[in-house]
């Protein structure tokens, strides 16, 4: 009736070996950062989540580092763009991952032009995760 | 009302909310993310989705009746709402909402109230369909969790009533009658047991 979740042990087998990945979720909408840190949570246990761009740099600014960051583009104080372009100006060179409820095909040059390396429409599924991770399995 | 029945309403239910346009797929993601580790997973995302909206429903509210009306401010409260409300997979909801934006982006205010009482009664209605969902979802699990112990409970005594077999065996001297014996061979255990126990018993 409620599907099974998929197991951790099998979505880590994507990333190769037991090897941990560190998340950060910045996103306004508590429900998003809810069901993103859910969705992530299949693939790693490292997972951190912030409302706002402003905490996001913040949090990198305090010594913080993160494998991937996926970053919503609209967002009170600080918006995913500003926050891209300030993250790329400290030096992380984090995969920085934009997701909007927005067009993406209208979005999707902001998003490149910020210095973000994928862009998805909100909200992710385990399958564009997948999708994400077998990429930087190949390009690492 | 019997654990089949229950479960044919709950699945029912939720058919009738896919093929009435209330939910859509993005329902279905959240069903996946549900396991052991979050079980209730679910109900906790609807929640949290409806206490967060009737805030977001507010500053609609308010931003519509200010003078003169913020559209700019109107779109961004109803961007906020038509995300929440695809995170859910709230279909009738998210629909009404692109229409809201469409008058908002158009500045047309009349245009942006007809729509808006839409969106706040699919809103309601969506919420009582989800609240008797969940509370007949609740009931299902409820009966089916007493009858997984009811079970357990009576495989456990029949268990228990087999091992003190052997202890009377063991009195009658049917030391060679060991039920380990027989458990690799199954069904005819109790048959066996039953004839060398009264056999024994004759004897005496």
């Amino acid at each position: 009736m409620f599907g099974k979740g998929a197991s951790s042990s099998k979505s880590m087998e994507i990333i190769g070996s037991e090897k941990k990945f560190s998340v950060l979720i910045v996103d306004d909408d508590p429900i998003i950062r809810k069901i993103h840190g859910a969705l992530v949570s299949k693939f790693t246990t490292e997972i951190q989540e912030v409302k706002n761009g402003k905490e996001a740099v913040d949090l990198c600014r305090s010594g913080a580092s993160f494998d991937i960051i996926f970053i919503d583009k609209k967002m009170p104080i600080m918006n995913g763009l500003e926050a891209t372009k300030e993250l790329r100006a400290m030096g992380v060179n984090s995969t920085i991952v934009g997701v909007t409820s927005c067009d993406l095909s209208s979005e999707r040059n902001d998003f490149i032009a910020a210095g973000q390396n994928q862009c998805y429409e909100k909200p992710l599924t385990i399958e564009k995760i997948k999708s994400l991770l077998s990429e930087l399995n190949k390009n690492n | 009302m019997d654990r089949n029945h229950l479960k044919r309403q709950v699945d029912l239910m939720k058919r009738s909310l896919f093929d009435q346009g209330y939910l859509d797929e993005q329902f279905i993601q959240l069903e996946e993310l549900q396991d052991d580790d979050n079980p209730n997973f679910v109900e906790e995302i609807v929640t949290l989705f409806f206490n967060d909206s009737a805030r977001l429903l507010q500053n609609i509210e308010q931003a519509l009746v200010s003078v003169p009306i913020d559209f700019a401010r109107l779109d961004n409260y109803m961007h906020q709402f038509k995300g929440s409300s695809s995170s859910i997979g709230a279909k009738r909801v998210k629909n009404e909402c692109t229409r809201f934006k469409e008058y908002c982006t158009a500045g047309n205010a009349e245009g942006c109230f007809r729509t808006f009482v839409q969106v706040k009664q699919e809103h309601a209605i969506l919420r009582t369909k989800l609240e008797t969902y969940f509370q007949a979802y609740i009931s299902f699990m409820c009966v089916f969790v007493l009858v997984i112990f009811a079970l357990t409970y009576i495989c456990l005594l029949f268990c228990l009533y087999l091992f003190s077999w052997q202890d009377k065996l063991d009195h009658l001297g049917l030391q060679e009658v060991k039920l380990d014996d027989y458990m690799d061979e199954g069904g005819s255990l109790i048959i066996d047991l039953y004839y060398k126990y009264d056999k024994a018993h004759m004897i005496e």
